[in-house]
């Protein structure tokens, strides 16, 4: 059998260790992964640790105690001056003036016809500052798209690319707080509100903090579907903070994680991935996120406020859907993967209903679950269906998103 | 890692194995089990099925990814590993033992490799 990644010719181009491109990047942690064993994968034009043990288990300790992650590939852009947020809101599809200050929003940058560019995540640091967290794969084309934006409009605001220079580090499970609560180092600073900790953070805040006397922005957001934090430093101070981490979290059980098991888990918790459940043939609406488009956004006159995709997802929030994504449950042994058919059901002539745009065996729930965008006339809850898996058809029934929620 | 491969073993440039019994043994080498990932589904053919070397014969299905299986050997299949089937996960735990994966009455071999020269493909 050929293994999945093995490189089919070992190209002059290649790393001769990794076989990875030699034009990938490589996080600030990558000396770490590579201490750790970790498997490397080139991934959005980086080396990223795919696993370090093994998918299962680190997917199971990031729902039983603790992982530690490292996004340092993902995009950081901040967007700052007395206009920050009236850009922002003209820019992207949410209303971002009105979030709180050390507040996070989930949001998209959308094109004029509604089509999704990135789904976001905004972070205001300050009255006139927000920090816009991109997927890896879109950090150009979200920086670019920022900037053209801002462009010619007369706001008084500044785009300003922070991604080389930052590394992100994430602790997810129902231990992360009790192993943040352990990391000496990690102390209020000049920034840090007075009556905030990270045991008192809410559920998608931000808190400036110090670690080690350098600045670290502390984010209770993630991509797990569990508690827990995200930690924004510079680059240089990652190495430091990934190995206290471990340190701090070895009596709570955690493991490094790598990118198999953040798939396994965002898809077990329903959440969606760019260039799968997202691309710019799809708007918020199709994937069932109409929710993060503020059509209600007022500017300072309280007047409606004109954003790009607006007039697109208006129309689209008042039509009937042509497809809609549903949650598939495995009823069989086989799991579905991005791309394959959902068929109305296992007789061989049953036709195409729709495409499975993420599968995999779920560790948690013990079937394959998938998501996939149907017809509306088959998406309701229980109906049941099947899925292509290679010539076979696998039975398989509508069920609501998320798979999991975590326990309160 | 030549020296952790079963020297009584011989091996193909598609990552199978056989051993040197009538009738041989087939299963997958850790290098394949350790790319593959955790591996959770695994299909055989069944008792009795014609086999080719060189051909596709089932497929090993991890969290992330399928690999197809290929025959070393041409010949009858004679038993499948029902214990392979209910716990896929012995072959990342015992590739060259409990994680085995089918037995073959042999008529001809494909094109099989030592453990030294699989090593040298396999660094």
């Amino acid at each position: 059998m050929t293994p999945p990644g093995a490189p089919s010719d070992r190209s002059p181009d290649a790393d001769p260790t990794t076989g990875a491109p030699m034009t990938d990047q490589r996080s600030p942690l990558h000396d770490e992964h590579v201490a750790l064993g970790a498997a490397l994968t080139s991934f959005a034009g980086w080396q990223m640790p795919l696993r370090y043990t093994s998918d299962l288990a680190e997917h199971t300790a990031v729902r039983t105690a603790a992982g530690l992650f490292d996004l340092s590939h993902m995009g950081e852009i901040d967007v700052t001056g007395p206009d920050a947020g009236a850009f922002l809101d003209r820019a992207l599809v949410g209303d971002l003036t009105a979030l709180r200050v050390l507040g996070a929003r989930y949001t998209m940058v959308v094109q004029e016809d509604g089509g999704v560019v990135d789904d976001l995540v905004v972070y205001r640091t300050a009255a006139d500052a927000y920090l816009v967290v991109a997927n890896a794969s879109n950090h150009d084309v979200v920086l670019a798209t920022l900037r053209e934006r801002a462009h010619g409009t007369g706001l008084d605001v500044t785009v300003t690319d922070r991604s080389a220079a930052t590394a992100l580090v994430a602790v997810q499970g129902p231990r992360a707080l009790a192993v943040v609560e352990a990391l000496p180092g990690l102390t209020a600073g000049p920034g840090t509100p007075g009556d905030v900790t990270p045991a008192t953070l809410r559920y998608y805040a931000c808190l400036p903090m110090r670690f080690d006397g350098l600045p670290v922005l502390v984010a209770r957001t993630g991509y797990t579907g569990e508690d827990g934090f995200e930690f924004f430093v510079d680059a240089a101070g990652a190495p430091g903070l990934w190995r206290a981490l471990l340190a701090a979290g070895a009596d709570h059980g955690i493991v490094p994680a790598g990118l198999s098991a953040r798939d396994s888990l965002r898809l077990e918790a329903g959440m969606p991935l760019y260039g799968n459940e997202l691309d710019r043939t799809t708007t918020p609406h199709d994937a069932g996120l109409g929710r993060v488009v503020r059509l209600d956004k007022v500017d300072a006159d309280g007047a409606p406020l004109p954003f790009v995709g607006r007039d697109a997802l208006a129309a689209r929030a008042q039509s009937a859907p042509a497809r809609v994504l549903v949650g598939l449950q495995g009823l069989g042994r086989r799991a579905a993967r991005h791309g394959y058919d959902v068929v109305a059901s296992t007789r061989p002539d049953a036709p195409v209903v729709g495409t499975v745009t993420s599968g995999a065996p779920s560790p948690t729930l013990g079937h394959p679950v998938a998501m996939a965008y149907v017809t509306p006339e088959v998406s309701a809850e229980g109906r049941e269906l099947a899925v292509d898996v290679r010539g076979r058809r696998e039975p398989v029934r509508v069920v609501p998103l998320p798979f999991y929620r975590r326990p309160r | 890692m030549a020296a952790e491969l079963p020297t009584t073993l011989q091996y193909t440039a598609e990552h199978e194995w056989v051993d040197a019994a009538s009738p041989v043994t087939v299963g997958i080498t850790a290098v394949a089990a350790d790319a593959l990932g955790d591996i959770v589904f695994v299909e055989l053919p069944a008792a009795g099925d014609d086999v080719q070397a060189g051909a596709v014969i089932g497929e090993i299905e991890s969290t992330k990814s399928v690999s197809e299986l290929f025959s070393p050997v041409t010949g009858t299949v004679v038993e499948v590993n029902q214990a392979v089937v209910d716990d896929p996960s012995l072959v990342n735990t015992d590739p060259y033992g409990a994680g085995w994966l089918l037995r073959v009455e042999v008529t001809a071999n494909g094109p099989l490799l030592s453990a030294e020269e699989y090593g040298a493909l396999n660094p």
